[in-house]
C-alpha cells in the first residue's frame, strides 16, 4: 500500500515535471503554424530552422563560446584546486573560497549587471568605440567567471582525498613539482576535472541571463536566440529549436552519467545551480 | 621574492585599472568620429539598429533586404569606397527609450537607428544624428510631400521616413459585442474583464487614456499625466498584461481579446487569426511616423548613406512594407500595383457587395484611406491652440521624469493580493517557530550534559 | 627560504586570484560605485534615497518566492525521501530523471508553461474552451517557480538523505519510535544541511527571476529582477546598480543566517 502510494506520488511529479518539456518536443514536429493545436506531423520547422542563417550562426557562436569557455575555467579552476589546497593559512583558503563563490551565491541578474557595468566601465577608459569589438572577449570573460566555482568545487574532493604521499613520493624520485602534478597528481583527479569541464560546458551553453546583460548586438548566442523568438509571434521552430538544445543537453548528460556510473564514484553533493 | 614582486605588480595593476575605470566613467562619451580611410579588401561592419520584426528579412520566402544591400553593395559601390566590402550587423530594440538608451550609453556606435517622430525630435535637440542634406539622396524624391519637411525635421537634415501607422484598437470579434465599439471606452469596459491588454510603455499607455479623457497627448501639464495614469491604475484590475510585442502572440492565440495597437500590426496579426478586428475609437487617434537616422557615433555614414538609399529602392521598399505591413511613405510603393495585391491577398481581403462596392476594407485601403492630413485637422479641431500634427512631441525633461515616476507607481499599484501576505507571513512564523524550538531543545539538552558532567 | 616555499606551494592559485580580483570583486566594486553616483558621476545618495519606493516590489518579490519555496521543501522532500528509498540501481535512473529538467533552458520550460496554460494555450483550448485566465495571476508565477526550480531542492536532500547510516533506522526502531518518529526526531534533523542548501537554491533564483514573472505574470506586477531588467534597458544603470547592491546584501545576509543552522562541518553552502 505505501508502495503504491510513493510510487504514485512519483508518478504525478515527474508527470508535472515532463509534460512542459514533452510538449515542446511534440509541437516541434506540428506541421501547423499553431503551438496550442497539433495539426499533424512534420518536420516542417526543422527544414524552416535549418534554411535559417540565424540558427546556425547563434549555435556556432554558443559551440565556439561553451568550449572556450569551459576549457579556460577548466585551466584556471583545476590549478587553483591545486593552489587553494596547498594554502598554509586557514584565513587566506576562506577568503579564496569566499570570493571564489560569489558568482555562485549572487543571483544571476546581479552578476550580469556587474559584468556589464564592468565592460561598460572598460570600453570608457580603453576608449573603445564599439563594445562589439570586445564584445566576444566580454562573454568568453562573463562565463568563464560563472563557471569556475563549479569547476573548483567538482575538482577539490579529488585533490583533498588523494592527499599529498604520491606528490611526494614524485618529488623524492626527482620530479619537479610541475611535472609531478601533470604525471601523478592529474590522472588521478581527472574524473574530477572532467566532470567539472562538463559542468561548465552546459552552463554556458544554458545561459540566459548573464549572456543577456554582457551580450554584444553582434554575438548571439542559442537561448539569446531563444529569448527573442519567444517575444513575438512564436512558431513551432522556436520548439524546434528548443528540441535541439534539449535533446543536445540531453545527450551530454547521460554520457557523463554513464561515465560517473563506470566510476561508481560517490554521488555529486550538489546539482549546480540555476543557470 | 620575485613571485612576491610580480604579485605586487598585479595588485597594483589591479588597482590601477579600477581607478582608471571609476575616472573615465564620469566622463563618459565617445569620440567624435572622422571619416575613416578606407583599404582594399577590408570589412566594414553597418551596424543596424531597428525595430523587431521590421525589414524584410529573408523569412518565409521574403526578400532578405540585408544580404540584398551587402551584395549590391560589394558589387556595384564597393570601388567607390576603397575597395571595402560590408557586412550588416542587425540588432533589434523593443521600444524607442531602449534605442536611446543604448545610444546614450555610447557602448556600440550604431550607423542606421530607425526611432520615431518625437524621438528623433529629442536626438537632435541633444546633438545625437549626424546631418546632412537627406534631400541629396537619389531616392529620396520617391518620399511623399506630407511626410517632407516633417516637424521634427523641419529643413530635412536629419531623417528619412521609413514608415508611419495609426494607433486604433485591434478586437476579437467572437468575445467583443457591436454595440461596445466605436470608443476608447472599450479598453475601460468591465465586461472584458482579464482579456484586455495594454502597452508596456508609459507614453503609450497614457496616451490611451489621454485620448479617452479628452486629453492633449503632448500636454506640458503635470496634472494631465497624472490624470492619465489614474486612469491607467482605474483599468489595471481588468488588464490580462502590459505587453510590447507579446501582443502579437496573445491575440493571435487569442488569449486576450481587446488590444490598443497600430494598424500595421493589426493587419499581421488578422492575417494569422481571422477574428479579429479593428476599428478607429471616435474621441481621436495619433499617427507616427519612423524614420531613418545615423546617429552621430557612425564610423560610416557615407555607407550609412548608400544604406538609407538603398532602402528607398522600388524592390526592397515593396519588399519591407510588404513584410512589416506598416504604411509606407514612399509614392513608389503605394503606386505598385503588385503591392496593392499582395497586401489584399496576403493579409486581407476586401468583401464587396453585388454591385462591386466595398463593404469591408481590405489591408491596403486599410492603410491608406485615413490620410495624415485628416487626422491632423481632427487632432487641430479638438486641440485649436496646439495647429501641429497630430503626432507625439518630445516632451520636457520635467515631464519626463514625472511620467517615468508615474509609471513606476502604476506598476507597483494594487500589486499584491492579502492571501499572499497570509501565506508567507505564516509560512515565516512557522520558520521562526521551529529555529526557536530547536534552539530551546539544543540549549536544553547541553544544559542536561552540562549537568550529567558535573556530577 | 620558507617564506618563499609557502608562496609557491599555492602559486597555482594565482591565476584564478588574478581573475577573482579583476572579474568578480572589481565589477561588484563598481556595481556599489554606480549606486552612489549620478549618470555624471559625481557623488549622489539619489539612487539609495529612492529605494524605499521599490520596497512593495522588494517585498512581493520575497514574499511570493519564500511560498515558492516552501511549497518547493512540501512537495520535495516526500519525493527525495521516496527515491532514497527506492532499490540502488532505480535511484540512479530517478536521480537522472530529475536532473534532466533542470538542465533544460529555464525560458524553454517557463515558455512551455505559458504554451500549455495560456487563456489561448493548449489546456484552455481543449478543456474550457479558451476561458482559462491564468496567466497574470501570481499563482501561476508561484507555479512557475515551483516548477522550474524544484529539482534544486529535491537533489541537496535526497543526497543528504542517502549519506544517513542505514543503521540510524535501525536504532531509532529499537528504540521504540515508529516510521513517522524516525522521520521526525532522526532523518529530519541530520538532512538538516540538505534542507538548507536547497531552500537556497531555490530561493535565490525566484526572489531574483524575470523571465517567470514576465511570462507567467503579464506584467501587470513586477519583481525585483523585472525592476531590474528595465532599468537595465531603459539605461537609467545608477538606479539599478543601486537595486542589484541593496539585494545582493539580502541574499548574502540572509545565507549567512541560513548557514548558522547548517552542521558546521558539512554545511551546504559556503558563504
Amino acid at each position: 500500500m505505501k508502495k503504491y502510494a510513493s510510487r504514485i506520488y512519483m508518478c504525478i511529479i515527474f508527470g508535472v515535471l515532463y509534460i512542459p518539456i514533452l510538449t515542446v518536443i511534440l509541437f516541434s514536429f506540428n506541421a501547423g503554424e499553431s503551438t496550442a493545436e497539433f495539426e499533424g506531423f512534420s518536420f516542417y520547422w526543422y527544414g524552416e530552422l535549418f534554411r535559417s542563417p540565424d540558427a546556425w550562426v547563434a549555435l556556432r557562436n554558443t559551440l565556439i563560446l561553451a568550449v572556450s569557455s569551459s576549457l579556460l575555467a577548466t585551466v584556471i579552476g583545476t590549478a587553483a584546486a591545486e593552489g587553494i589546497y596547498k594554502m598554509r593559512s586557514r584565513l587566506i583558503k576562506t577568503a579564496v573560497n569566499s570570493v571564489t563563490n560569489i558568482p555562485m551565491m549572487n543571483p544571476d541578474i546581479v552578476t550580469g549587471m556587474s559584468m556589464m557595468l564592468f565592460f561598460a566601465a572598460l570600453v570608457g577608459i580603453l576608449g573603445i568605440a564599439d563594445y562589439n569589438d570586445i564584445g566576444f572577449l566580454a562573454m568568453l570573460i562573463s562565463h568563464t567567471t560563472f563557471c569556475l566555482p563549479y569547476v573548483i568545487l567538482s575538482v577539490l574532493p579529488g585533490i583533498n582525498e588523494l592527499g599529498d604521499t604520491l606528490s611526494e613520493a614524485a618529488l623524492d624520485l626527482g620530479c619537479t613539482p610541475v611535472k609531478a602534478f601533470f604525471k601523478v597528481k592529474l590522472p588521478n583527479i581527472l574524473p574530477g576535472v572532467i566532470s567539472g569541464m562538463v559542468m561548465a560546458f552546459t552552463l554556458s551553453l544554458d545561459d540566459f541571463v548573464i549572456s543577456y546583460f554582457v551580450g554584444p548586438s553582434n554575438f548571439q548566442t542559442l537561448p539569446l536566440l531563444i529569448y527573442s523568438m519567444t517575444k513575438k509571434t512564436v512558431k513551432p521552430d522556436m520548439y524546434a529549436l528548443s528540441t535541439i538544445v534539449i535533446v543536445a543537453v540531453f545527450t551530454l548528460l547521460i554520457i557523463s552519467n554513464m561515465r560517473s556510473a563506470k566510476k561508481t564514484a560517490t554521488p555529486k553533493r550538489k546539482g549546480a545551480r540555476a543557470k | 621574492m620575485r613571485k612576491r614582486l610580480f604579485r605586487m605588480i598585479l595588485v597594483l595593476t589591479v588597482a590601477l585599472l579600477s581607478i582608471l575605470a571609476l575616472a573615465s566613467c564620469s566622463e563618459g562619451g565617445t569620440e567624435e568620429g572622422e571619416t575613416p580611410v578606407y583599404r582594399d579588401g577590408d570589412t566594414v561592419y553597418l551596424n543596424v539598429y531597428n525595430w523587431g520584426e521590421y525589414i524584410s528579412d529573408g523569412g518565409e520566402g521574403s526578400l532578405d533586404t540585408n544580404r540584398e544591400f551587402e551584395e549590391y553593395f560589394n558589387t556595384y559601390l564597393s570601388a567607390k569606397y576603397g575597395g571595402v566590402k560590408v557586412r550588416v550587423q542587425y540588432s533589434t530594440y523593443p521600444t524607442n527609450e531602449d534605442m536611446y538608451a543604448k545610444l546614450k550609453n555610447g557602448m556600440v556606435a550604431y550607423d542606421i537607428v530607425i526611432p520615431s517622430d518625437y524621438m528623433i525630435e529629442k536626438m537632435i535637440e541633444e546633438d545625437m544624428l549626424y546631418s546632412f542634406d537627406v534631400t541629396s539622396l537619389e531616392n529620396y524624391k520617391y518620399i511623399t510631400d506630407i511626410f517632407r519637411s516633417p516637424y521634427y525635421d523641419p529643413d530635412n537634415r536629419y531623417s528619412v521616413p521609413y514608415t508611419y501607422g495609426m494607433l486604433g484598437i485591434i478586437y476579437n470579434r467572437t468575445v467583443v459585442d457591436e454595440s461596445d465599439l466605436g470608443s476608447w471606452e472599450l479598453l475601460w469596459n468591465e465586461k472584458y474583464d482579464g482579456d484586455i491588454l495594454q502597452f508596456n510603455n508609459p507614453r503609450d499607455a497614457s496616451a490611451t487614456a489621454m485620448y479617452y479623457l479628452g486629453i492633449d497627448v503632448n500636454s506640458r501639464n503635470p496634472e494631465d499625466w497624472i490624470r492619465a495614469i489614474d486612469k491607467l491604475k482605474e483599468q489595471k484590475s481588468l488588464l490580462q498584461g502590459y505587453v510590447n510585442d507579446e501582443i502579437f502572440n496573445k491575440m493571435t492565440t487569442e488569449s486576450a481579446a481587446i488590444a490598443p495597437y497600430f494598424v500595421g500590426d493589426f493587419l499581421t496579426m488578422v492575417s494569422e487569426e481571422e477574428n479579429l478586428d479593428f476599428f478607429y475609437p471616435k474621441e481621436g487617434v495619433n499617427y507616427f511616423v519612423d524614420a531613418m537616422c545615423i546617429p552621430k557615433a557612425s564610423k560610416n555614414p557615407e555607407i550609412a548613406k548608400e544604406y538609407i538609399n538603398f532602402m528607398l529602392t522600388e524592390e526592397v521598399a515593396v519588399a519591407n512594407a510588404e513584410y512589416i505591413g506598416y504604411a509606407s511613405p514612399n509614392s513608389l510603393v503605394i503606386n505598385s500595383d503588385e503591392y496593392r495585391e499582395y497586401m489584399n491577398t496576403e493579409y486581407l481581403a476586401p468583401t464587396y457587395d453585388d454591385e462591386g462596392n466595398m463593404i469591408t476594407l481590405g489591408a491596403y485601403e486599410l492603410l491608406y484611406d485615413r490620410k495624415p492630413e485628416e487626422v491632423n485637422a481632427a487632432y487641430n479641431a479638438l486641440f485649436p491652440d496646439k495647429q501641429s500634427p497630430a503626432c507625439y512631441r518630445s516632451y520636457t525633461p520635467e515631464i519626463q521624469i514625472l511620467l517615468n515616476d508615474l509609471w513606476e507607481e502604476l506598476k507597483i499599484y494594487d500589486s499584491t493580493e492579502t492571501w499572499i501576505h497570509v501565506s508567507s507571513a505564516s509560512i515565516v512564523a512557522v520558520v521562526l517557530g521551529f529555529a526557536a524550538y530547536s534552539i530551546y531543545i539544543k540549549k536544553k539538552r547541553s544544559k542536561h550534559y552540562r549537568k550529567k558532567k558535573t556530577k | 627560504m620558507k617564506k618563499k616555499n609557502s608562496i609557491m606551494r599555492s602559486i597555482a592559485a594565482a591565476p584564478h586570484i588574478f581573475w577573482a580580483v579583476l572579474f568578480i570583486v572589481l565589477p561588484l566594486i563598481i556595481v556599489v560605485y554606480y549606486a552612489f553616483t549620478d549618470e555624471s558621476g559625481a557623488f549622489a545618495l539619489e539612487n539609495i534615497a529612492s529605494l524605499p519606493k521599490y520596497a512593495p516590489i522588494f517585498g512581493l518579490s520575497i514574499e511570493l518566492s519564500v511560498i515558492a519555496t516552501a511549497i518547493c521543501l512540501l512537495i520535495g522532500y516526500p519525493l527525495a525521501y521516496v527515491i532514497s528509498k527506492a532499490k540502488p540501481e532505480h535511484q540512479k535512473i530517478l536521480v537522472m530523471l530529475l536532473m534532466l529538467p533542470m538542465w533544460t533552458n529555464l525560458l524553454i520550460r517557463t515558455y512551455s508553461i505559458m504554451a500549455i496554460l495560456d487563456n489561448g494555450g493548449i489546456v484552455s483550448t481543449l478543456f474550457f474552451d479558451k476561458s482559462l485566465r491564468l496567466i497574470g495571476t501570481k499563482g501561476i508565477v508561484i507555479f512557475g517557480m515551483v516548477y522550474d526550480f524544484l529539482p534544486y531542492m529535491v537533489l541537496p536532500i535526497y543526497t543528504c538523505i542517502s549519506k544517513i547510516d542505514k543503521r540510524m533506522w535501525e536504532a531509532a526502531a529499537d528504540l521504540g519510535c515508529n516510521t513517522f518518529m524516525t522521520l521526525w526526531k532522526v532523518i529530519l534533523p541530520l538532512s538538516r544541511s540538505g534542507i538548507i542548501s536547497g531552500v537556497t537554491m531555490v530561493l535565490v533564483p525566484s526572489i531574483s527571476t524575470f523571465y517567470i514573472s514576465q511570462k507567467l505574470g503579464g506584467g501587470t506586477f513586477e519583481l525585483i529582477g523585472d525592476t531590474i531588467e528595465r532599468q537595465f534597458i531603459s539605461g537609467t544603470l545608477n538606479t539599478g546598480a543601486a537595486i542589484s547592491f541593496v539585494m545582493m546584501l539580502l541574499i548574502l545576509l540572509s545565507l549567512t543566517v541560513m548557514n548558522k543552522f547548517a552542521d558546521p562541518d558539512d554545511g551546504g553552502i559556503i558563504v
